[in-house]
């Protein structure tokens, strides 16, 4: 089978052609590195089936990091390169492009952003550039489909080129290409562009950065409490509850087979909070009570992350992320991690050095509440004031900067300095955008509904057998006097590896106070990632650092708990 | 580095050298130097931005935070650091 690579610069819509071409659903956004792997794919040109594969991109074929690396290594074992360039930033593309002539390999170049070559008063002869470069040129729009179909047609022409130049003459040779080929005609800036220099500038850019975030999250919790409350608690309570009611009689409304499928009746009634059935519990809890959160956070990070808002906000917090020990690009996995710890910690990878990717990992994983948890802590801390969840997140936040300045202070070596190409504004296109959140949300629903059910299962398993009971015995001392918690919390923090937001959901029988709700949510969040984010970390980190961060989470949250128990009234 | 040197131009004009962290926002120039080893050089390149070209200054975060500079349809933010050592020719009126 024919390999078909696809290469170019970071953030110049490889992963969107990729999509496009395979149907497959590669999560691409406006800014660089949001590829750190290859991805794989299949797709058809005419009769024949070829493999496609998603480079990460690269400015160069003298790797400077990891990502770019990877890249040289991929191109080896390419037939064909569909090379993927910014019309609007043509100069700086044909860097690439002549290095991988001179490999003599054949290529395509897809010319991407053709339609903003337009409003950007920039024209490009681009059949005068198939002629000097001796192999074809495309214009296309990825995110539009505009042009796609040609390039297709046009892979079966792609051939080593004939073009020589002197190595170090390689920007002389660009800069005449592009006077040849490009014509750029004056114009005003544009609304985007001038937005875009307010939100860098500090005067400006801080006021954006309070509105941005304040809408963020009133959007967030207006749909998510909206989803909740007109949509997966109605359907839940009216049309499946009566459903379950029945079956509970067919299964004779006790036994450990009801109450493993059904739970326990709470005044004869479901209660789908408490009743802690596969049927009951298992399904209220990701689909009605976390998915709409889930969907309602994806959507405005989403969002964000199209219109090209986060490397401006990653400018803006580099100094404060300075004295964690990382800089401001490292915001990506603690925005990623508010959704999923699993991908947040997976884009630590766009950091340099092995230090800033242990930092970034561990107060990602220790202070970083995914949406699940957070959905469920706002629902039950929320029902005892704002105050509550204020102390919860506030208390998050000061551990977050903290255990960074702490790690910074004791880990040898130094935060390397920020470096990062800002994207222009792009207002998000309709169908990008959804499909990136849909991606997400099939990706939660794959990852959290077995796991929450294998999670209520476990519950009734470990209850059965008293293991929950027996646990709570041993630990009473540190459970009870230090963290000042009801010895049942214990279950919540065993069912706590597996997932968080059935680990919330066990506190609600257990009829906490205010203050223990917010103890028991802090140290929820803090002393242990779920699984799938362990599994991921390990992957990451390696086994040693693993051990280190998992030994840093369980004492952080053993002394945050116990100064929660002392400090909070009540 | 960081004192401001004074050179003669081809017309005669005293052009002021000063480094990207330094010069004010809006500002343009043309770099002159980028004294920061083969790191940053290279890194700059292959964003297009080299010795010879015209960049615009668009921003300084407070207490020597990131810079941000504009070169042609290119933005970059660079830790003030790196922006110390690239030094630019302002442009005449600038």
């Amino acid at each position: 089978m024919k390999k078909i690579l696809l290469m170019g610069n970071p953030n110049v819509g490889k992963s969107v052609v990729f999509n496009r071409f395979t149907g497959a659903n590669v999560i691409a956004s406006n800014y660089s590195g949001t590829t750190v792997e290859f991805t794989k794919g299949s797709m058809r040109i005419e009769a024949e089936r070829a493999e496609l594969i998603d480079v990460p991109g690269t400015y160069t074929l003298e790797p400077t990091c990891k990502a770019e690396e990877i890249a040289v290594e991929m191109l080896k074992t390419g037939d064909v390169i569909i090379n993927v360039v910014e019309s609007t930033n043509l100069e700086r593309s044909l860097n690439l492009t002549l290095q991988l002539l001179k490999r003599k390999v054949p290529v395509v170049v897809a010319l991407n952003f053709w339609d903003e070559t337009k409003h950007r008063g920039i024209s490009i002869d681009y059949k005068k550039l198939e002629e000097i470069l001796g192999i074809p040129c495309v214009p296309i729009c990825a995110v539009t489909g505009e042009g796609v179909n040609r390039l297709v047609e046009r892979i079966k022409d792609a051939k080593p080129s004939a073009y020589e130049y002197e190595e170090k003459e390689r920007w002389h040779e660009i800069g005449n290409i592009v006077e040849e080929v490009q014509k750029v005609t004056h114009r005003h800036h544009t609304f985007l562009e001038r937005l875009g220099d307010a939100s860098v500038k500090p005067i400006t850019g801080l006021p954006i950065a309070v509105i941005v975030l304040f809408l963020a999250f009133k959007v967030i919790r207006f749909i998510g409490e909206g989803l909740i409350g007109y949509v997966g608690k109605p359907i839940f309570e009216n049309l499946w509850a009566p459903l379950m009611l029945k079956l509970s009689g067919l299964l004779g409304s006790e036994g450990s087979l009801h109450n493993l499928i059904i739970g326990q009746l709470i005044n004869g009634e479901i209660d789908f909070g408490q009743s802690f059935g596969l049927l009951t519990t298992g399904l209220f809890v990701p689909l009605a009570a976390v998915l709409p959160y889930v969907f309602a956070f994806y959507l405005v990070l989403s969002f964000l992350e199209d219109f090209g808002y986060i490397p401006r906000v990653a400018v803006m917090v580099d100094t404060l992320m300075h004295r964690l020990g990382l800089h401001g690009f490292a915001i990506v996995p603690m925005m990623l991690g508010l959704g999923c710890n699993v991908p947040g910690a997976l884009s630590t990878r766009i950091l340099e050095t092995r230090r800033e990717k242990f930092i970034a990992a561990t107060i990602m994983a220790i202070a970083v509440p995914c949406a699940a948890l957070q959905a469920m802590v706002v629902g039950l801390v929320g029902k005892e004031g704002l105050a509550g969840l204020g102390i919860v997140y506030g208390t998050l936040f000061m551990v977050w900067v903290l255990l960074g300045v702490l790690l910074n202070r004791v880990l040898k070596g130094e935060s390397p300095e920020i470096f990062i190409e800002i994207p222009p504004y792009r207002i998000p296109y309709l169908r990008g955008l959804s499909k990136k959140i849909w991606i997400r949300i099939k990706w939660f629903l794959k990852e959290a509904v077995p796991f929450v059910l294998l999670g209520v299962l476990l519950v009734n398993i470990l209850y059965t057998l008293k293991i929950i009971q027996f646990v709570g015995n041993i630990t009473a001392p540190v459970v009870t006097r230090v963290l000042g918690l009801p010895k049942e919390a214990i279950g919540a923090l065993i069912i706590g590896f597996l997932r968080k937001d059935v680990a919330v959901g066990m506190l609600v029988p257990l009829g906490l106070t205010a203050k223990q709700l917010i103890i028991a949510s802090v140290v929820l969040a803090m002393y242990f990632p779920c699984v799938a984010t362990f599994m991921t970390l390990a992957k990451e980190l390696g086994h040693v650092d693993l051990l280190k961060s998992a030994g840093i989470m369980i004492v952080s949250s053993l002394i945050v708990g116990g100064v929660l128990n002392l400090i909070l009234p009540g | 580095m960081s004192e401001t040197k004074v050179d003669m131009n081809k017309e005669g004009f005293a052009a002021k050298r000063i480094s990207l962290a330094q010069m004010q926002t809006g500002q343009r120039g043309k770099i002159v130097e980028i004294n920061g080893g083969y790191g940053l050089a290279r890194k700059l390149d292959a964003l297009g931005i080299r010795v010879g070209k015209e960049i615009t200054k668009i921003s300084a975060q407070w207490m020597r935070g990131p810079v941000l500079l504009r070169q042609g349809n290119t933005q970059a933010a660079l830790g003030f650091g790196m922006a110390s050592k690239v030094l630019v020719e302002l442009d005449e009126g600038a």
